[in-house]
């Protein structure tokens, strides 16, 4: 396929036809509306279903119905829209239905509904954060593959700028048809019937509820082994690596290539995964490196499952914080590259080739 | 002496026993259900989405696919089941605790899209599952633990009748309400079982039916006495009959 410029929400959005995806339905809420737009447009071109839903209730409630057909399905809202959808997503996750949902966040408060989840239970999602128009597209295509892999739901977290940004992107061909799901309710023709729940079972007149808790949760050792993904740079001699997620990921990369212009031993780690969080190979950077950054545009969410990883090998700094403006989307001031090197600048090690520079609003994080 | 066959569990009943209470009237609201579905041959076509309740047992023992979904959420999920398969016969089977009271605005806004579905609403009055608790369709007077000296108009105002606010949408085709507390209403209760699926595969609209249930241990009365209290204190407030598309 050509390429195209498009808007990360457009790229997202059109990634998940070619990937499949027959189903989307959604509520309208800034920075996530574009998605819907396209989606209104684009679904009935190829014989798919777009649905305004009246809540974002009834949007993943829709989507679990059509994703329990055995459709690629999707839906996407902000941090706001995806608090009221956590009841289903905990038990989304129970039965084992394989949806794909996008958190167009307003800055990155959300790292902790994304990857605890507010919903009850032991369940959890596996999280991708693209930082690109062009990743956007390309971990949708994942998003699915890796939906119907696992049998469980998937979530891609994106943001203000991600959404509203319009790039250069090459959109893969049509992914492989989806695999067959013998799971999936399409009324007892040809078959025994089969029941679809949170609750347990397939058969009929055998439920075991305990027993299906332990089968969803015995997947996330093995996503945890096999689905953790970064882009990192700069590490082989690094006494100082930054960990950053998203488009604040890019503004970090630039500013650690700024860092080595100025003769600094900089690195980076961007987890594109969120949860499985890349926890070994944060370790192991860790076990290099003199120092460890956090960026991120919260008051501090990802950098404990950081320091998780890094259990006491370096110190952890968390160098990012709330960042608003009068727009409220939670871009603002911190997201800024000469900004965010001098906060790099600030922690560099000392006894490492460092230059002074400002402190203002720097917060530092010490493993305990 | 050769003996006749009358009477036997429907085929598409996979157990004859349920483990829900003497008298209640959730038992006899399934059977007419599936001998609904048996009797027009539609089994390999029927997809059911079931609320939660005491009749969250049924799935199990349904000789049918069935979607389970959350506590007021199966208007939805049907939504997204019909949509995508717009040839099978999808039935949800809620209570009143779960369409309405917690789930509402899903069977509203479903029958104002008209979507080609059939809610099947059993309406006992009261959460069955939670041990005897007021819901959104308890009568006024009605005891219940959370209603101890009855439901009272000043205190915890009235009841909704849901049968008679979705016929109002445009969005619906056919709207009745039957009860399964005696023979001629069962009789009646199939007889708009049956019209609502119709006019639901003929892609007419939004089809509900509200069939009025015992729960003689949520009502505090002996379970031969259930049909009695539907009869007396239910009746009045839901008259039964076919209240849109007959």
């Amino acid at each position: 396929m050509s390429k195209v410029l498009m808007e990360g929400s457009q790229a997202l959005a059109e990634a998940a036809i070619q990937a499949g995806c027959r189903f989307y339905s959604g509520y309208p809420i800034t920075p996530s509306t574009e998605i819907l737009e396209y989606m209104s447009v684009r679904q009935p071109q190829v014989g798919g279903v777009c649905m305004n839903a009246e809540s974002e209730i009834e949007a993943i409630g829709m989507v679990w119905g059509a994703a329990g057909c055995g459709v690629r399905s999707m839906t996407a809202s902000t941090g706001q829209g995806i608090s009221l959808m956590q009841e289903s997503f905990a038990e989304l996750a129970n039965a084992q239905i394989p949806v794909v949902t996008v958190n167009m966040c307003r800055g990155q408060g959300d790292y902790f509904q994304a990857t605890r989840g507010g919903g009850h239970g032991d369940y959890r999602f596996i999280v991708l954060a693209p930082s690109s128009a062009q990743e956007a597209a390309d971990l949708t295509q994942l998003a699915f593959d890796l939906a119907d892999k696992w049998r469980n739901p998937v979530m891609i977290m994106g943001d203000f700028l991600l959404s509203h940004t319009s790039e250069i992107v090459e959109l893969r061909d049509a992914a492989a048809v989806p695999p067959p799901k013998s799971w999936a309710i399409t009324g007892a023709k040809g078959r025994p019937a089969i029941t679809l729940s949170p609750l347990g079972g397939s058969a009929k007149l055998v439920s075991d509820h305990g027993a299906t808790l332990g089968q969803v949760t015995a997947k996330h050792a093995g996503i945890k082994v096999e689905e953790a993904r970064v882009d990192a740079g700069f590490l082989d001699d690094a006494a100082l690596v930054v960990v950053a997620f998203g488009f604040p990921g890019r503004f970090v990369k630039y500013a650690v290539r700024l860092a080595r212009a100025r003769g600094l031993r900089v690195g980076y780690v961007r987890p594109i995964s969120l949860w499985p969080f890349p926890s070994r190979i944060i370790a192991d950077v860790a076990a290099r490196a003199r120092a460890i950054a956090v960026f991120e545009l919260n008051a501090g969410q990802m950098v404990e499952d950081v320091q998780l990883a890094v259990l006491g090998r370096a110190p952890v700094h968390s160098i990012g914080g709330i960042s608003h403006d009068h727009s409220g989307f939670g871009v603002g001031p911190l997201l800024d590259v000469e900004h965010i090197l001098r906060r790099i600048v600030d922690i560099y090690p000392s006894g490492d080739q460092g230059t002074e520079g400002s402190r203002d609003q720097v917060t530092e994080t010490e493993p305990s | 002496m050769e003996m006749e066959k009358v009477f036997s569990k429907p085929d598409l009943l996979l157990r004859s026993e349920h483990s829900l209470c003497p008298g209640c009237g959730e038992p006899v609201a399934l059977r007419i259900l599936l001998e609904t579905i048996q009797n027009l041959g539609l089994r390999e076509r029927t997809i059911c989405v079931a609320g939660i309740g005491c009749y969250t047992a049924f799935p199990m023992i349904m000789d049918v696919d069935v979607m389970q979904a959350l506590h007021g959420r199966a208007p939805s999920v049907a939504t997204g089941v019909k949509r995508v398969r717009p040839d099978a016969l999808v039935f949800t089977m809620q209570g009143d605790g779960d369409m309405i009271s917690e789930g509402l605005q899903e069977v509203i806004h479903s029958a104002a899209r008209g979507e080609k579905f059939t809610a099947v609403v059993f309406n006992n009055a009261v959460f069955g599952e939670t041990g005897g608790h007021m819901t959104a369709a308890t009568v006024v007077g009605q005891h219940t633990k959370t209603t101890v000296g009855g439901r009272d108009r000043e205190r915890h105002g009235h009841p909704i009748k849901i049968a008679e606010l979705v016929a109002q949408l445009d969005g619906t085709a056919y709207v009745a309400r039957a009860a399964v507390h005696t023979a001629s209403a069962i009789k009646l209760a199939e007889q708009y079982l049956r019209d609502a699926f119709r006019a639901q595969l003929g892609g007419k609209g939004f089809s509900l039916v509200e069939l009025l249930t015992m729960c003689p241990t949520d009502w505090f009365v002996p379970p031969e006495q259930g049909p009695g209290f539907l009869e007396e204190k239910l009746k009045p407030i839901y008259p039964l009959g076919v209240i849109k598309g007959g």
